[in-house]
């Protein structure tokens, strides 16, 4: 069989296009719920007219995101049974655990209350309507929460047992499961990601709407928030990507020597910035390199050993037996570096829209004109550079609003395929994981349809979501500043018409 | 009682659980061309379900989350092996999803028409196939010594599973006539009674038919009550109708849904999916479950999170109990423009 065609191959391109397709939407679902949530809580708490019109603005948006995180999430769930059965009996009693908390917990509690958030303006009182919402954000992060856990052990596998006589491994301690190092790292790196992501979405937005002196009350308190979450959230996404890392230089050596094209060890070990190697050989030909930084990064020494991809694999033959256990090292390479490239350059504009938004210089006295003077950036309180400076900024952040969603989806192929050839790592390999009894024809109809399915879907949602942001904050009517007082509806309006719904 | 028996009962209360509550958004989202007019009628329909469809697909979710978990070979078997269904199943889901979130965010005539057409089809088909998967897990699917399904896909389609088809297409639409009745006013309310009626009355045919086969091919005396309180409620739920006892009738339609649903199970039991190639390749709880560690804790998890699940979506329900008709719609949301 051609094997560009194998069923393997297919299988894990279809899990490759179905996952970074569903993450651009999770992380954007992720932020965007809690994002809305605080500006409702600030309507709720000021009663400021420009805090509830943000909030159905973003609310909006989010409400696009959430309908595609939510349909393309059952594929996720659908294809560990379809396309990799043997992956589902060998690991089921363990990987099953989490999807099952993940449904019953996070699901059930995320789609209910995002119901009730939806057709509830004028059903529930203000404060029951806000908590509506705070629950769809606790559901979000719980559910991210329960399929990092499940990855995690996919990456560092933990409280388990192999059961030989059923051919599978099984549960020992979930505890384990949900609680290492491993799965709390990387709930901490994605969900502060989720954060930047949702930032710089907001940023980005807010500085298309500012550039054209557009909803100006609205955007600028979007601009601030936005800029704050990119600005923490950079910060705990670099803080704690550090972290997974020195985690994965002691569990998965070979992935971070890969993401380092480290090929053989040293001490100490340099970071490179940029290589080009023959994968045959095993060698750089041309590498960039900064010494012991590698080290550092490893083990928080500048001096320590790093084992090389070389090593990692000798390591491995004799532990598993004859075979190649390297993954892809240019996308291994490369998808470590756009991560950090992507995601940290969103942090930089947003620390620099922070400091150039300072109060003092966000929209100085004596440059306002009317209540919606649209700010300037006073750069050093510089009159003349300033107006020219301004809407250079407004673009660039406009531009870089997708830059963090490309850092997830690296982020992720890298995970992803830094563990090649195991599905769980030095448990399991991907080529033991597919279907056996689904033929090549039956991946390739699932990948041809679910991919031109998406495509179709992205045009759409992307449009959509154009037409929105172009349309800025909804007027507000009656209905909205005056909710009902209590559950279910005035019984004065029975027969009002429904101001919130499909 | 052994744990993975316990877990072969939740997970036929999860499905259900599926089939009652997205049986009648199914049942609503094909009622959109059967039983609206216009516009704001069919908007009046997507209403009545519109705060509580997600919720109810979760079941779904739920069930097949749970039976990888406690089942972890039988979601192996059945996903990997009613593969192109499935495949459909998820287009159908996905695009249906979609088309309710979407729908009503551009005002243009010819958009929302199309997302209309998609929620019809989109319910319609996987409300058929359901039943036609349900049909070849109880009768049992070609499966080898490996647990691995060798058949194909026309094999699915016998005409066992084709009548289980029918039953849960014709029962779900009846069910959602039957709740669009109870949740709405005026002249769709009058209209869906009328229709209910006529869907009623075929459902039952075919549902008769199709449950007494299964009671003959696999049937003991427990399937037989389950069969008997089934057929009796939903003629129960057709007489209700006609007094226009609007709640009675679509209670009734759901025991109708949770005694059909029993009856295969309690006629599966103790198999989970058979082989009709040898007896000795059968799937079943015993040899298809998890460890029982993976299942206490399951067990545990169950017993906390589904009393809450089952009290805050009850809550839901609660506070969209007002029926609505064409009157609630706003002039220009009937046109689109929901802000």
């Amino acid at each position: 069989m051609d094997l560009a065609l194998a069923p393997e191959t297919l299988a894990r391109w279809q899990f490759g296009i179905t996952t970074v397709y569903h993450f651009l939407f999770v992380p954007l679902t992720i932020s965007l719920a809690a994002l809305t949530a605080g500006l409702q809580t600030a309507w709720v708490r000021t009663e400021k007219e420009k805090y509830l019109r943000a909030t159905k603005f973003w609310g909006k948006l989010f409400l696009i995101n959430i309908a595609m995180g939510v349909v393309t999430g059952i594929v996720q769930e659908f294809q560990f049974g379809m396309n990799w059965s043997d992956y589902s009996r060998f690991v089921g009693d363990i990987f099953g655990a989490p999807l099952a908390f993940e449904a019953l917990i996070a699901f059930f509690f995320e789609s209910t209350f995002i119901g009730l958030w939806i057709f509830g303006w004028d059903k529930l009182p203000k404060k029951i309507h806000l908590a509506c919402i705070w629950m769809v954000s606790i559901g979000t992060i719980l559910s991210a929460y329960f399929i990092l856990a499940a990855n995690s052990w996919m990456q560092h596998p933990v409280g388990y047992k192999i059961n030989k006589a059923k051919g599978r491994a099984e549960l020992t301690d979930f505890w384990a499961v949900l609680t290492q190092n491993t799965a709390l790292s990387q709930a901490f790196h994605t969900l502060s990601a989720a954060f930047l992501t949702g930032g710089a979405f907001m940023v980005g937005i807010a500085a298309y709407h500012l550039a054209r002196k557009k909803h100006i009350r609205e955007m600028k308190t979007s601009l601030r928030l936005g800029l704050v979450t990119v600005v923490i959230a950079g910060l705990l996404t670099a803080i704690s990507g550090d972290t997974l890392g020195k985690v994965m230089f002691k569990q998965q050596p070979m992935k971070m020597a890969a993401a380092e094209a480290l090929w053989d060890g040293q001490k100490p070990a340099p970071f490179s910035i940029f290589a080009y190697g023959d994968v045959e050989r095993g060698h750089n030909t041309v590498a960039i390199e900064i010494p012991g930084l590698l080290s550092f990064l490893a083990d928080d020494d500048f001096t320590s050993y790093v084992p090389g991809i070389n090593d990692v694999n000798k390591a491995e033959q004799q532990k598993f037996g004859p075979g190649d256990y390297r993954p892809n090292i240019p996308v291994a390479f490369w998808g470590f570096r756009w991560m950090i490239g992507f995601g940290m350059s969103s942090f930089a504009l947003g620390l620099a829209g922070l400091w150039l938004t300072r109060k003092k210089f966000m929209l100085p006295q004596h440059l306002r004109v009317g209540e919606d003077e649209v700010p300037h950036l006073v750069l050093f309180k510089n009159k003349a550079l300033s107006p020219k400076l301004t809407p250079w900024y407004w673009r660039i952040a406009t531009w870089t609003l997708a830059f963090p969603l490309i850092a997830n989806s690296w982020g992720w192929i890298f995970t992803e395929m830094g563990r090649q050839p195991w599905v769980v790592y030095g448990v399991l390999q991907t080529r033991h994981a597919v279907s056996p009894g689904v033929s090549q024809g039956e991946v390739l109809t699932s990948m041809i349809v679910l991919t031109s399915l998406y495509a179709i879907l992205a045009v759409v949602e992307v449009k959509l979501l154009a037409k929105y942001v172009k349309a800025g904050p909804p007027e507000l009517t009656e209905a909205d500043l005056n909710p009902p007082t209590k559950i279910g509806g005035d019984t004065r309006d029975a027969d009002k018409p429904m101001a919130f719904s499909y | 009682m052994e744990l993975h028996d316990v877990w072969f009962v939740l997970i036929a209360v999860l499905w259900t659980g599926y089939f009652f509550l997205e049986g009648f958004d199914f049942g609503v989202g094909i009622l959109t061309k059967l039983l609206a007019r216009n516009r704001p009628e069919r908007r009046v329909l997507i209403n009545t379900i519109g705060p509580v469809w997600d919720g109810n697909e979760v079941w779904l979710l739920t069930a097949g989350g749970a039976t990888f978990a406690a089942f972890p070979d039988w979601y192996a078997t059945l996903f990997s092996g009613f593969y192109l269904p499935l495949l459909v199943i998820l287009v159908c889901l996905i695009v249906r999803g979609v088309a309710f979130e979407y729908r009503a965010k551009r005002p243009e005539e010819n958009w929302q028409r199309n997302w209309e057409t998609a929620i019809f089809w989109t319910s319609l088909i996987p409300a058929f196939l359901w039943g036609v998967a349900f049909g070849n897990i109880v009768w049992g699917v070609k499966i080898d010594r490996h647990f691995e399904y060798v058949g194909s896909v026309w094999d699915l389609l016998n005409p066992y599973a084709l009548l289980g088809g029918l039953v849960t297409l014709t029962l779900f639409t009846f069910h959602g006539a039957v709740f669009t009745a109870l949740k709405t006013v005026g002249d769709i309310r009058v209209r869906a009674r009328k229709l209910a009626l006529r869907v009623g009355l075929v459902t039952a045919v075919v549902a008769l038919g199709f449950l007494l086969w299964t009671q003959a091919h696999s049937g003991d005396g427990k399937s037989l009550v389950a069969l008997v309180v089934a057929v009796a409620a939903l003629a129960a739920a057709l007489v209700a109708n006609q007094f226009g006892r609007e709640g009675w009738a679509f209670a009734l339609s759901g025991v109708t849904i949770v005694a059909a649903v029993a009856m295969l199970f309690l006629s599966l039991f103790p198999n989970v999916m058979p082989s009709t190639l040898n007896g000795d390749w059968s799937l079943t709880v015993t040899n298809a479950s998890s460890s029982p560690y993976t299942l206490k804790i399951m067990t545990w998890l169950a017993a906390i999170a589904t009393p809450l699940v089952l009290l805050y979506q009850g809550w839901t329900y609660w506070v969209f109990r007002k029926r609505i008709g064409t009157q609630h719609i706003a002039p220009d949301a009937a046109a689109g423009a929901a802000h």
